[in-house]
């Protein structure tokens, strides 16, 4: 250790680690980055990367755009390994009720000052030709994007000129410092848990279920798919609670390749690739996109979303040690929301108003505060 | 009832189907290959025991569900229900990056030959053949007797080791030691190896270095192989215990996994012999016999020689020095070394640079990773070879 005590002490560097410290540094506070394994291995490296604003609710939709306002004003500097692809998302609306679900967030995007275009089954056909006939139609949110995740955290870390120890567990969390799994301590002003599903260790009450999800990936295709595509049952898939559910979800990549998903399952915590509902999964994508079941899968994996029962992330002052600050709980949404954590608990810290309202994602919504400082 | 299906129709796969007929059971041998014979057999006619079922051009790939195994062949899916599996899925050359090794006209070794035996011209060409084990000197007779030259066949072991190999064949059984004891004897440039190959378009040239003396050899193919990594995927992902980077086995060749038996190079890499024994004792004991005696002590010769062959086919430190910087290692994603040298593990290397995140899942350059930097490959996980989406789906019919 050399001796310094930093400002801030993030626990964990996935994707949402990684915005903290960059926020953190951008506010000339010095940082330190604790990781038990590497870089973007937990949930950052198995998720889509899709940065998608969704409309389930008004404090997601805030989130979703703030983070996505961020996450373009590092557009310009991102380096080409974090492959930005301005895929937009197209909703497939395989019906007449679905297309009225199309046309309802159509208004409200519209409103919000989100551009977005109405596709008619002949104007869906067209932007994506692999999708079967007799779609009703669908909507076209060209705002959305995708990144690499896992290089967007290097990216952000580097560039934030933070301390980074790797392959360092934290074991405990007090007020004013962290106790690595060696024993040692290391002080901090300030403790920020971005340590995805495993937040539960740090705050026992925390309603956080892991969600498992399955993805697929095949060769390259260049040219195969324009959008990430993305059928309107998928909302329900979501922000629904049933044990298990599959939504045809797929992204083009910046390789040419396809990324297949999606799956939730709660109740399983096996990393194992569960047969039955990849089959599922890829039999709901192949209903969409027949031509994919030709194609040549070289790749699964399986991933845990961290979720929490109103599906919101959990942001905001640890509920019983002071000056540790906690963000977790994204689900299945957390590339996205993680610039806006970051600057929210940024924001926090040091004092100033944030911009969109925080009081959606506090902890205390869960746990009961008990201060013993 | 299900059958006892074995996966790969190589000398074990053979020999284990053989042994399962001999007690008059059914038994299903499967095999990516259009036909039997694995490597070493390859386009030559290989007889399979009377009885045995065959599924040529398919491919296992994991398990479909309980007692399933999921398999794809050009057209369609297939579901094969068993009773029990062997794994006898044999091995493929270990490759090394070095300056050049990515220009067209170098090959693994084992590769030229399969593409010469389907076909590909060598008549008057020049080829180095380079790298380590008796393979070398089987492919450079094979390219020989097609009519090709061969500039040299360099091996990276030194004469003392070959030596006390060639002593440790006495003991050991007949084809493969044969060969060996015969090439080894007349051919090799020992204590020798490959640092570079030239050639803007195709290889034109190879740099050679015996450690003190460094020359250019003309030629128009390099044929290089580091011996052989043993193909332990299929058992991996059918939940069997490796050990060492091979699959574990008692001494019937059960693996951790009951009723799934596995023989042959996945158990470790150790030529023919050693894969017809332990194929025929892994095909008795999945029929619920007792292999006879004497197949034990002949496995255990074949043993012997295996660790020869591994003593002698150890890597020597310099080879893992030859890529520079910008060389590629992984050939899917073209990573360069460079990008490489950032990451601290296997891991955070296919993560931070996609390494090994192509099609060939790190099958190529695991192996090399593994040589260069010691990193073990990570688990693994269906489809062990890419499968269409709609075999993966669970579509079975046509695609
Ligand atoms: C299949 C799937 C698809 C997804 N698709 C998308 C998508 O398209 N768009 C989107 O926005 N989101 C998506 N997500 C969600 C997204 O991946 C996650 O919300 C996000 O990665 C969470 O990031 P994180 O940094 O909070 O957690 P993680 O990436 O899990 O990072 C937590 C880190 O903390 C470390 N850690 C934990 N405990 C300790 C400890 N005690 N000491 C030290 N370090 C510790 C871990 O090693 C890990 O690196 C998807 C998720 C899945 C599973
Ligand atoms: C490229 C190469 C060339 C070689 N040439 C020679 C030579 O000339 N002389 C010599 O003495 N030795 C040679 N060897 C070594 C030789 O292969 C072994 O000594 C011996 O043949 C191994 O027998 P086996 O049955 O264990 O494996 P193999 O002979 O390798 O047989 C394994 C079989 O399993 C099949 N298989 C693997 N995975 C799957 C799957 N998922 N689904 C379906 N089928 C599958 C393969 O197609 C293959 O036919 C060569 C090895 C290699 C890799």
């Amino acid at each position: 250790m050399n001796g310094r005590t930093p400002d801030v002490v993030v626990v964990g560097a996935g994707i949402v680690g990684a915005c903290c410290a960059w926020a953190f540094a951008r506010e000339g506070l010095s940082v330190t980055v604790l990781d038990r394994a590497g870089i973007g291995q937990g949930a950052t490296a198995a998720g889509m990367g899709h940065i998608v604003v969704m409309d389930d609710s008004e404090a997601q939709f805030a989130l979703c755009r703030y983070s996505q306002r961020l996450w373009a004003e590092l557009r310009p500097q991102m380096p080409a390994d974090v492959e930005w692809q301005a895929c937009g998302t197209l909703w497939v609306a395989a019906d007449e009720d679905e297309l009225e679900e199309a046309a309802r967030k159509k208004t409200f995007l519209e409103a919000a000052g989100i551009g977005c275009e109405l596709l008619d089954a002949k104007s869906i056909a067209a932007a994506e030709p692999n999708l079967r006939p007799g779609l009703a139609g669908g909507l076209l949110q060209p705002g959305d994007s995708a990144i690499y995740s896992p290089c967007a955290a290097r990216w952000l870390l580097a560039v934030s000129k933070v301390d980074v120890r790797l392959g360092v567990a934290v074991t405990r969390v007090r007020s004013g410092d962290v106790t690595l799994a060696d024993g040692s301590e290391i002080a901090a002003g300030v403790i920020v848990l971005a340590t995805g599903g495993a937040a539960r260790s740090f705050v026992p009450h925390l309603p956080i279920r892991p969600r498992k999800g399955h993805l697929a990936i095949t060769d390259r295709y260049p040219g195969w798919l324009n959008h990430q595509v993305v059928e309107l049952g998928y909302v329900k898939s979501a922000s629904g609670e049933s044990a298990e559910s599959v939504a045809f979800n797929i992204q083009p990549r910046a390789t040419g390749q396809l990324l297949i998903g999606s799956s939730r399952q709660y109740g399983v915590d096996t990393p194992d690739i569960d047969q039955p509902i990849l089959g599922r999964m890829l039999r709901r994508c192949i209903e969409y996109m027949p031509g994919l079941a030709g194609l040549s899968v070289i790749r699964t994996w399986t991933g845990f979303r961290a979720s929490t029962p109103d599906k919101l992330p959990v942001i905001g002052p640890h509920p019983e040690a002071r000056n540790v600050w906690v963000a977790t709980g994204h689900e299945g949404l957390g590339i996205t929301m993680a610039t806006g954590t970051a600057r929210l608990l940024a924001d926090s810290v040091v004092g100033r108003a944030p911009e969109i309202a925080m009081h959606p994602f506090l902890p205390s919504r869960f746990v009961e505060v008990s201060r013993h400082d | 009832m299900p059958e006892i299906v074995v996966i790969g129709a190589g000398p074990a796969g053979l020999s284990a189907a053989a042994a399962v007929r001999s007690h008059g059971q059914r038994v299903v041998l499967l095999d990516e290959n259009p036909a039997a014979g694995g490597q070493i057999w390859r386009g030559e006619r290989t007889a399979v025991a009377q009885g045995v079922e065959t599924m040529f051009g398919t491919r296992a790939l994991g398990i479909a569900s309980a007692g399933m195994l999921l398999c794809e062949t050009s057209e369609s899916a297939v579901v094969l229900p068993f009773r029990k599996l062997v794994v006898a899925t044999g091995a493929r050359e270990r490759f090394l990056p070095f300056p050049g090794w990515t220009l067209p006209g170098v090959f693994g070794a084992g590769g030229l030959q399969a593409m010469v035996k389907s076909g590909f011209p060598v008549d008057g060409k020049r080829v180095v053949v380079a790298g380590t084990g008796p393979l070398l000197l089987e492919v450079a007779e094979y390219l020989r007797s097609r009519g090709a030259r061969i500039a040299i066949v360099a091996e990276q072991a030194r004469w003392t080791s070959l030596i006390r190999f060639g002593l440790a064949l006495r003991h050991a059984p007949s084809k493969m030691a044969q060969a060996a004891r015969l090439a080894f004897s007349t051919l090799p440039r020992a204590g020798c190896w490959v640092t570079e190959v030239h050639g803007t378009e195709h290889v034109e040239a190879a740099t050679l270095t015996d450690g003190r003396r460094t020359w250019r050899e003309a030629c128009d193919y390099v044929a290089c192989g580091f011996h052989l990594v043993p193909n332990t995927e299929i058992a991996a992902v059918l939940g069997c215990h490796l050990e060492g980077g091979v699959v574990w086995t008692d001494d019937l060749h059960e693996t951790s996994i009951s009723g799934i038996y596995c023989a042959g190079e996945p158990c470790g890499i150790g030529g023919v012999d050693k894969s017809l024994i332990e194929g025929e004792i892994a095909g008795h004991a999945a029929a619920g016999r007792l292999p006879v005696a004497r197949l034990f002590a002949k496995r255990a010769r074949a043993r012997r020689f295996a660790a020869a062959l591994d003593a002698v086919t150890r890597l020597r430190p310099e080879l893992a020095r030859l890529a520079r910087e910008d060389t590629i290692v992984c050939r899917c994603e073209d990573v360069p070394l460079s990008r490489i040298r950032e990451c601290s593990d296997w891991r955070s290397a296919k993560l931070l640079t996609r390494c090994g995140m192509g099609p060939c899942q790190g099958r190529v350059c695991g192996s090399a990773l593994e040589s260069l930097f010691g990193w073990r490959p990570e688990s693994v996980r269906p489809p062990v070879q890419p499968a269409r989406a709609g075999t993966l789906a669970g579509l079975t019919g046509s695609a």
